[in-house]
């Protein structure tokens, strides 16, 4: 099925399996890092004794039952934003097009934060309202491309998308006043965190990240074409419109999922492509298979070191998120050129 | 070169509009097999909307574009990519793109959804890059290449694409004199191999030198229609672009040359 997704490189003009193999080893490693360490009084050499099927049923409950569920949802939530950031840019061709600076996740916690002041209780209308907030969001963004001075300028966009954000959040401490249950619960979540999330919302979110993944293998060939420009796409046989539709969709799908996981997380949609385009060149399609680990780690990662910078507290990842995201953004911004996508 | 079919294009008493603003009314055309086409006229003629109609970028308002006689607006547009290839004049390549990866594109409208890069399409691929004189940059970065050199790896893309057609977009609008002729010179080699060619070109004087037929426009229509050396004159010239001319033959070619252009006394 992903042979669509393939970059058929014939004449190899970059090495990209190293990468990508470089990326899972790491991947694994936080991974196992995230099953260590953390929280529950079990030490990392016990966690260690329990994955080897002889430590205490201490140590295996606190890996099994706590720790791993945190870490799958961390994975899911890392995937798909690094995918809809990748997706987002490619698109917009805007390498600072990131659904958190651009008020997507801002969209959709808004509507989730809605859904729980009206009484939603369960993950899939979480999962829904999430989506829905996103989809908006991106409605918003792609309206806002279109408008001459703001498309064609990266940072003017991103200036667009902050107040957006800021009108979101405002609306949402809003709603936090209205009622005292459902503000406890909000803040819990919108301040974007993998800890402590049943798994039941993973189970909501599956199917929704499943589609996308389909989706991303019918759109990867002709995004990429479209980095030529509409009308070379066009010529090559390719639908732009129905496209920018179809990966308009996605985004949303994954953001509102990825929301859904662990409030609204910003940076991470524009840390992870920078880092796999780093490898993969201006290709999507290999940017993409390179956000598949690479978004994973980042987010684990970061919440790995949210348990750790102030142990035996926590830091709220979105708080480790943002302070890995900001230098990244200024790098970016202050490279004097900004990389054509 | 191996495009074993040939393709007809023509425009069937087309009207093209952006929005409400009509650009071009009652076109009719046929493009002549095997041979180039250039499309002249003074700026807002509606020359590149004829090309962008022709090549389904613009649905016409009324009148359809035949396609080996069917509407191609009513063809997938995948098969269409098949028989006819464009080079629009805004492409654009992201950043470290290379000439490789840009012709790798041309096989695309030949890929099913599943299929792997097949032999044929490495050899379509190889065949491409030989005929643009692109194979010793194949590994370069587009934004290192000249803009000539650029030009042919673009061509080269609608080459690997193995269209009986081809339609170009004022291909040496921003190009050298010396990289001018390197491209209209590939042009001519591309339609000596069984293409039809159609281009929009800017300089009537190339496109005397490089094409077997003209198409002269102004305000949307079509003016005058046939070889250069029939149909170019000074009073076509002073009609087209409001200018005085005279009009030799030159010596080497043939081709009608434009001496002495000057503002109407």
């Amino acid at each position: 099925m992903l042979n669509a997704l393939s970059p058929t490189s014939v004449v190899a003009s970059r090495a990209f399996f190293p990468p990508l193999l470089a990326a899972g080893f790491l991947l694994l490693l936080v991974v196992l890092a995230s099953l260590l360490y953390g929280a529950g009084p079990v030490s990392a050499s016990d966690a260690m004794a329990a994955l080897m099927a002889n430590g205490t049923e201490e140590a295996w409950f606190v890996v099994t039952e706590l720790r791993l569920p945190r870490t799958i949802i961390a994975l899911i939530t890392g995937l798909a934003l690094g995918l809809a950031g990748a997706l987002l840019q490619s698109m917009t061709r805007n390498p600072l097009a990131e659904p958190g600076l651009l008020g997507v996740s801002a969209g959709s916690g808004f509507a989730v934060a809605l859904a729980i002041l009206l009484g939603a209780t369960t993950a899939t209308l979480t999962t829904l309202s999430a989506q829905l907030g996103a989809l908006a969001g991106c409605a918003l963004v792609i309206a806002a491309t279109r408008v001459q001075g703001l498309g064609n300028d990266p940072v003017r966009l991103v200036l667009a998308g902050a107040t957006m954000t800021g009108l979101l959040l405002a609306l949402t401490s809003m709603l936090m006043l209205m009622d005292q249950r459902a503000a406890d619960e909000i803040r819990f979540w919108i301040t974007g965190s993998v800890a402590g999330k049943p798994l039941s919302m993973l189970w909501a979110t599956l199917p929704s990240i499943t589609l996308a993944l389909v989706l991303i293998a019918i759109v990867a060939r002709p995004l990429a074409a479209m980095a030529l420009g509409e009308k070379a796409a066009v010529g090559l046989g390719h639908h732009p419109g129905r496209i920018r539709f179809l990966i308009t969709f996605t985004v949303a799908l994954l953001v509102g999922s990825a929301t859904a996981l662990a409030g609204p997380l910003i940076f991470v949609g524009l840390v992870v492509p920078f880092i796999a385009r780093a490898f993969s060149g201006p290709d999507i399609r290999k940017t993409l298979w390179l956000c598949v680990p690479v978004g994973p780690a980042v987010v684990l990662g970061a919440d790995v070191l949210s348990r750790l910078i102030a142990a035996p507290a926590e830091m709220p990842l979105g708080v480790v998120t943002a302070l890995i995201g900001a230098p990244v953004l200024l790098a970016i911004v202050r490279a004097g050129r900004m990389p054509s996508l | 070169m191996s495009q074993s079919q040939t393709a007809t294009l023509a425009a069937d008493d087309i009207t093209l509009a952006h929005r409400q603003f009509i650009v071009a009314a009652n076109l009719s055309l046929h493009l002549p097999t095997a041979q180039v086409t250039a499309i002249v006229g003074p700026n807002g003629c509606g020359k590149s909307t004829l090309l962008n109609g022709l090549a389904r970028i613009h649905a016409p308002k009324r009148g359809s574009v035949l396609l080996d006689g069917k509407d191609i607006h009513r063809l997938p547009s995948k098969e269409v990519a098949r028989k006819l290839a464009l080079l629009p004049q805004d492409n654009t390549a992201p950043e470290g793109l290379t000439v490789a990866d840009l012709v790798r594109f041309g096989r695309q409208p030949h890929q099913g959804w599943m299929a792997q890069w097949s032999k044929e399409d490495q050899r379509a691929f190889d065949q491409a890059i030989q005929a643009a004189d692109v194979a010793g940059l194949a590994d370069r970065a587009l934004d290192t290449l000249s803009g000539g050199q650029r030009q042919r790896a673009w061509i080269a893309m609608s080459v690997a694409q193995q269209t009986p057609l081809l339609l170009l977009d004022e291909p040496t609008s921003a190009l050298d004199l010396g990289h001018q002729i390197e491209v209209f010179e590939l042009i001519r080699a591309l339609s000596g191999q069984g293409k039809t060619i159609a281009m929009v070109v800017h300089d009537l004087a190339s496109a005397c030198r490089y094409a077997d037929h003209m198409v002269a426009m102004k305000n949307g229509t079509i003016i005058e229609e046939g070889a250069p050396a029939e149909i170019v004159s000074p009073e076509l010239v002073q009609e087209l672009y409001g200018v005085s001319c005279d009009l030799i033959h030159d010596p080497a070619t043939g081709s009608p040359l434009l001496v002495n252009v000057r503002r109407n006394p």
